[in-house]
C-alpha cells in the first residue's frame, strides 16, 4: 500500500514520517514514535484509554487515521509536564488515589486537562459528565472526580494569587 | 535524650508502616505515561501474531487453506492444529484438569475459538492475512443452555471424550457432563427441610459475565536460540505457575524459561488462565527465531478469554416459624462452556461455592454442583472474587430475602437472628470450613444505624402508600447484604493449582546503608503491592517504607509463588513478608546485642531499633545494624542481612462486610438511581486505609455493572451478543454513584499481622446489595425473585409482569 508523507507536531516536537492511509493515529504514536502513554483498550472509541489532545480538542486516537492528523498539533500525557515532573493534575491523582492499575490514567488525565480548560471551575456533576468518555475498571471514579476537583481548586487558587 | 530526640510516635510515623495512608509509589510512572505494559514492549525484529477465529459456535472444520495468506508480502507463517500436533501442542491442559484446543482440531466449539495463528511483520498485514485464510466449516447443532445440554439426545460436544465416563473430578453421567461435586450431608439436610415449619425455594441465576480489565490479554515471546533461553512477557496473574506449565508443555528446562509480568492493566481474574495466544506466541517465536507479540482486541477478549459466573443455583432454605434457619440445600447447574478451564484449586472444581451458608449459623446443609459443557467460551474465572465466592454470597443473600418474604419478616431482623455469634468463632460451618474470626452483629448494627434503617423503612411504606394512591410512580428499594468471604488460598494440604501448593513467598535483602529490596511471588495488577508490602515490612523491620523497593513478576529474580487472585496476596504473600521480616529481626537482634555488648536476650525491639532492656538510650537502629552486618565480624553470625520465607497459611481468612444500597426506581421506565450506598468492610488489620477505600470503590462499581446490566449473552445459535463495549455494560463516571465507606476491625487470629484481604469483598457483597435493592422495591407488590442483570428493560418488565403498568 502506498504511503503518505505526514507531518505532526507531537508534544512540541516536529515529526515527519511515512504511513499508510489506513494507519490509526494511536498505532503511529505507539509503534513508530514510541509514545506509549496513550493505551489501546477497545479500538472502538468507547474506553478512552487512547485519549489525547489534537488541535486543542480531546480525541480518541484509536479512531482517528494518522492521515487526518497531518499538520496537527498533538499533546499526549508525555507532553503535559516536563519529563520527570508532574503537573497539578498528575499530582492530584497521586494525592487522592485517583488511579490503580494505571492503564486508563494517561487518557483520563489528558482528558481532565482539557476539561479544566473548557470548564475551569467545574461542579462534581460537570466533572462526571465531562469524564464520561473515559472508562476506569479499578477506581469506581470517586477518587478520580476528587482528584480533578482538587486540581481545579488548586489551579484556580494559583490563578487568583497571580492576578 | 533531649528535645531533638524523636518521640516513639515520630519514629513510627517516619516508617509509614501499617495503618498509614501512604501515597502510592507506583503513581509517579503511571501518571506520567511511563508504565510498561505488555503492548508497550518492543523488541528488535518483533513480529505480530493473531488469530483466525471461528464465526460459528459449533462446526466441523472441513479444511483450512492458508496459501493466499502466505502469498501476502510480510506474512511469515500461518500455524494450524496440524503444525502444532507434532509438538503435542495442538491441545493444552486446563487448570481444571480438562484439556483445551490451542487451535481448532477437527471442530470448533464456541464462537471466537482460535482456528489458525497468523504471524506477520506488522498488525495491519496480519489483519489482511487473517481475511485471506479460507476455512471451510460444516455447521453442527448448537447448545447454549446447560439444561438442554444434559438432555439424553443432546448433540455430543466433546467428541474427544467419547467413552470417558470418568473425568478429573469423578464420574461423568452424560456425554456433556463434566462432574458432580458435593459437599455436606444430603440426607440429613433433606430430612430437616422436609419436616420444617417454613421452606423457601428459589432458582437463582447468576448470569455469565466477564472481568474485562481495561488492558486485554497479551504476550511477547522471545526465544534466544543462541543461549537456549525463552523469555515471555505477558499478562500473567501467576507468572511462576506459567513458567512451570510452559516448561512441562514445551520440554524446555524450567531454568531456561523466564516469565515476566510487567505492569498489568487490571486483571480481576481474566489473567489467571493460560490461553492459546500465549502458547502460539511461544511456538511462533521458537519457529521463527524472532520475538512474537500477541495482543487481544476487545472483542477477542470478551468472546474468548475467561468468562465468569454462569451458575444456575436452585435452593431450598428452611426455618422455624419465628425465623431460625434450620437447613440449606443448593444444587448448581454450572455452565462451563466448551472446555473446563475454570481457575480453581485442583480439589475444588466448583471453587469455594460451599461457603454458601454465608454469615449464618446453619446447622445442616448440602451443596451439589453439576458442571456441564455447552457451546460457549471456556473460563469460569473468579471475577474479582475468591473462587465462586460471589456466586455463593449472591445465592445465600437472595435466599435470605426470599425466606424473609415467606416468613413475613424484616430481612435485616432475619439476618441478625441467624448470624454466627462472636463467641462461636472459630466457627465450623456445616459445609466444612473453619471461619477464623468475625463480629457480624456489631458490623450489622453499625451499618443499619449509619443509614437510618428504621426511618428508611418508614419512608418506604409511605412511598408504597403514595404509589397506591397514584401520587408517585417511583419506588424505594433498600438493598441489604451481609457477606462472608473466604480468601487467601490456601493451605498446601488442600489447595494446589496443577499440583503446586498454594503457598507464597517473600525474599528480603537489606542493603548496607539501611535500605532494602523485597521480592514476592505475587504480582500487582493495580492493588498497589509496591506500596503496601513495603508498609508491612516497615513495621516488621523498622526501615522506612520509602526505603524499601518491592519487586514482583520476574521469575528469574522473584521467589516462587502462586500469584495474585482470590484476594490471596495480603493473606499469603503479606504473611510471608511479615515472617521474612521477623527472620531479619531475629538476626538483627544478635548483631545489636553484640554491638551493645550485652546478651541477645537483654535487648528488645522498639519500632526501628534494638535497645538495651531498661536502658532505652542504649540502642542500635536497624540502619546501624544493617551497616554492621556488612562490615563487622560478629562471632557465630554470617555476614549480610537477608531472609526468605515461604508461607503456608494454616487456614483461609474470612473477611466480611455489611452493605446497604438505597435505590429509587421509576416503574414506567425501569430507570434506577442510587441514592445512597453504604459499605462497611472488615478485612482484619488495615494496612493502608487509602488503598482499602480505593479497592472498595472499584469493587462496588464492578458489582454495580454486574447487577445492573453487564452480561455475556448468547443467542440460540451461539452468537455472542455483547462482544464490544457498546453492548457490554461498563459504568462511566456519570452512572456511578458516590459511596460511603466504613469499617470494623476484627483481626485474623492466624495471620501474622491479622490481615484478611479486601480487594474482592466489594464485588462479593456489592452484587447482592444492588440486586436486593431492586427486589426490595417491588416486594410490597409481590415480587419474589427476578434474574439479573437488572437493566432498564428487565426492571420495566418486573413492573409490567406485576401488572403495575395498568
Amino acid at each position: 500500500m502506498s504511503k503518505m508523507h505526514l507531518k505532526l507536531k507531537v508534544n512540541g516536537e516536529e515529526k515527519e514520517l511515512l504511513a499508510e492511509p489506513r494507519e490509526l493515529l494511536i498505532h503511529v504514536l505507539r509503534e513508530r514514535l514510541d509514545i506509549t502513554g496513550p493505551h489501546i483498550g477497545c479500538e472502538t472509541s468507547h474506553c478512552g484509554a487512547c485519549t489525547l489532545e489534537m488541535n486543542g480538542k480531546s480525541v480518541k486516537s484509536c479512531t482517528v487515521f494518522a492521515a487526518q492528523a497531518n499538520g496537527a498539533e498533538i499533546t499526549t500525557i508525555e507532553g503535559l509536564a516536563e519529563p520527570g515532573t508532574m503537573n497539578v493534575l498528575q499530582n492530584a491523582f497521586r494525592e487522592h488515589h485517583g488511579l490503580q492499575c494505571g492503564f486508563c490514567t494517561p487518557g483520563m488525565i489528558t482528558r481532565a486537562h482539557r476539561l479544566l480548560q473548557e470548564i475551569p471551575n467545574p461542579t462534581e456533576e460537570e466533572v462526571r459528565h465531562g469524564m464520561a468518555g473515559n472508562l476506569c475498571r479499578c477506581t469506581g471514579y470517586q477518587n478520580i472526580v476528587k482528584s480533578i476537583l482538587a486540581a481545579a481548586s488548586e489551579m484556580n487558587a494559583a490563578k487568583e494569587a497571580a492576578e | 535524650m533531649n528535645d531533638l530526640t524523636p518521640t516513639s510516635e515520630e519514629r513510627s510515623a517516619k516508617l509509614k508502616g501499617l495503618g498509614h495512608s501512604r501515597k502510592r509509589v507506583e503513581d509517579a510512572r503511571f501518571t506520567q505515561g511511563k508504565g510498561n505494559y505488555v503492548d508497550d514492549i518492543k523488541l528488535p525484529g518483533m513480529l505480530f501474531g493473531d488469530f483466525v477465529r471461528s464465526p460459528y459456535a459449533h462446526a466441523r472444520v472441513k479444511s483450512i487453506n492458508v496459501e493466499a495468506a502466505l502469498a501476502l508480502p510480510g506474512v511469515i507463517a500461518v500455524l494450524t492444529a496440524k503444525d502444532l500436533e507434532p509438538l503435542n501442542l495442538h491441545w493444552m491442559p486446563t487448570l481444571a484438569g480438562d484439556k483445551q484446543m490451542v487451535l481448532a482440531d477437527g471442530k470448533v466449539l464456541f464462537q471466537g475459538q482460535e482456528v489458525a495463528f497468523v504471524i506477520a511483520e506488522d498488525r495491519y498485514i496480519n489483519a489482511d492475512a487473517i481475511d485471506l485464510v479460507e476455512v471451510e466449516y460444516e455447521e453442527l447443532p448448537v447448545i447454549t443452555d446447560p439444561f438442554k445440554a444434559m438432555e439424553p439426545d443432546a448433540v455430543v460436544l466433546r467428541e474427544d471424550l467419547a467413552g470417558q465416563t470418568t473425568g478429573a473430578h469423578g464420574e461423568r453421567r452424560h456425554h456433556n457432563h463434566i462432574f458432580l461435586w458435593e459437599s455436606g450431608d444430603k440426607e440429613a439436610t433433606e430430612d430437616v427441610i422436609n419436616s420444617a415449619d417454613v421452606v423457601a425455594e428459589e432458582m437463582v441465576y447468576y448470569h455469565r459475565t466477564h472481568p474485562c480489565p481495561l488492558e486485554t490479554c497479551g504476550s511477547v515471546a522471545s526465544m534466544d536460540k543462541v543461549n537456549g533461553k525463552l523469555t515471555v512477557w505477558g499478562t500473567f496473574q501467576a507468572p511462576h505457575v506459567v513458567r512451570t506449565v510452559a516448561s512441562l508443555l514445551s520440554g524446555i528446562e524450567e531454568h531456561n524459561i523466564r516469565i515476566v509480568s510487567p505492569d498489568i492493566g487490571g486483571g480481576f481474574g481474566n489473567k489467571v488462565g493460560v490461553y492459546p495466544g500465549y502458547v502460539c506466541s511461544i511456538v511462533a517465536s521458537i519457529v521463527t527465531g524472532k520475538p512474537v507479540k500477541w495482543v487481544e482486541d476487545r472483542m477477542d477478549n470478551l468472546m474468548a478469554t475467561a468468562f465468569a459466573r454462569d451458575y444456575w443455583m436452585k435452593g431450598k432454605i428452611s426455618a422455624t416459624k419465628d425465623g431460625k434457619i434450620t437447613g440449606l440445600q443448593c444444587h448448581v447447574t454450572a455452565d462451563h462452556g466448551a472446555f473446563d478451564a475454570c481457575a480453581d484449586p485442583t480439589k475444588f472444581p466448583a471453587g469455594f461455592m460451599n461457603i454458601c451458608t454465608g454469615s449464618y449459623d446453619i446447622p445442616v446443609a448440602y451443596l451439589g454442583v453439576d458442571g456441564v459443557y455447552t457451546n460457549k467460551a471456556p473460563g469460569g474465572v473468579a471475577y474479582r472474587c475468591s473462587f465462586r465466592v460471589t456466586e455463593a454470597a449472591y445465592f445465600i443473600e437472595r435466599m435470605i430475602e426470599v425466606l424473609a418474604i415467606e416468613l413475613g419478616m424484616d430481612a435485616a431482623e432475619l439476618r441478625a437472628k441467624n448470624f454466627i455469634r462472636k463467641d462461636q468463632f472459630p466457627y465450623q460451618s456445616a459445609l466444612g470450613w473453619e471461619y477464623d474470626s468475625g463480629d457480624y452483629h456489631t458490623a450489622w448494627t453499625k451499618a443499619l444505624n449509619a443509614v437510618g434503617y428504621k426511618d428508611l423503612r418508614k419512608e418506604q411504606s409511605e412511598r408504597v402508600a403514595a404509589f397506591n394512591r397514584g401520587e408517585t410512580r417511583s419506588l424505594l428499594g433498600i438493598g441489604l447484604c451481609h457477606f462472608t468471604e473466604i480468601v487467601g488460598a490456601g493451605p498446601v494440604k488442600n489447595c494446589d493449582i496443577l499440583g503446586m501448593g498454594m503457598f507464597d513467598s517473600c525474599e528480603i535483602r537489606i542493603h548496607p546503608t539501611g535500605s532494602a529490596i523485597a521480592r514476592l511471588g505475587t504480582i500487582s495488577q493495580g492493588q498497589g503491592h509496591a506500596t503496601t508490602f513495603a508498609q508491612i515490612l516497615a513495621s516488621e523491620i523498622g526501615l522506612p517504607a520509602d526505603s524499601i523497593t518491592i519487586e514482583e513478576g520476574d521469575t528469574d529474580t522473584a521467589p516462587y509463588g502462586l500469584g495474585t487472585y482470590g484476594s490471596r496476596s495480603t493473606p499469603v504473600a503479606g504473611a510471608a513478608a511479615a515472617m521474612a521480616g521477623r527472620k531479619i529481626r531475629a538476626k538483627a537482634q544478635m548483631i545489636a546485642a553484640y554491638l551493645l555488648e550485652v546478651h541477645d536476650n537483654d535487648v528488645e525491639w522498639d519500632i526501628d531499633r534494638f535497645a538495651v532492656k531498661g536502658a532505652p538510650e542504649k540502642f542500635k537502629t536497624m540502619a546501624e545494624i544493617a551497616y554492621a552486618s556488612y562490615n563487622q565480624a560478629v562471632p557465630g553470625v554470617e555476614p549480610g542481612l537477608e531472609a526468605v520465607s515461604y508461607y503456608d497459611p494454616p487456614n483461609m481468612t474470612y473477611p466480611f462486610g455489611a452493605y446497604v444500597c438505597v435505590m429509587e426506581i421509576d416503574v414506567d421506565t425501569g430507570v434506577h438511581e442510587i441514592r445512597q450506598f453504604y459499605a462497611l468492610d472488615d478485612c482484619g488489620t488495615r494496612i493502608n486505609p487509602m488503598i482499602i477505600e480505593g479497592q472498595v470503590h472499584g469493587g462496588l462499581t464492578e458489582a454495580l455493572a454486574i447487577a445492573m446490566g453487564q452480561e455475556i449473552a448468547y443467542d440460540e445459535i451461539g452468537n455472542v451478543k455483547t462482544g464490544t463495549l457498546m453492548d457490554f455494560f461498563i459504568p462511566t463516571a456519570w452512572e456511578t454513584p458516590h459511596y460511603t465507606t466504613d469499617f470494623t476491625e476484627t483481626p485474623s487470629p492466624h495471620h501474622p499481622i491479622g490481615a484478611k484481604g479486601v480487594g474482592e469483598s466489594p464485588n462479593v457483597g456489592g452484587v447482592p446489595a444492588f440486586s436486593n435493592a431492586v427486589h426490595d422495591a417491588f416486594r410490597a407488590f409481590g415480587l419474589r425473585h427476578a434474574h439479573m442483570p437488572h437493566d432498564q428493560w428487565r426492571i420495566w418488565k418486573i413492573a409490567n409482569d406485576l401488572g403495575m403498568h395498568g
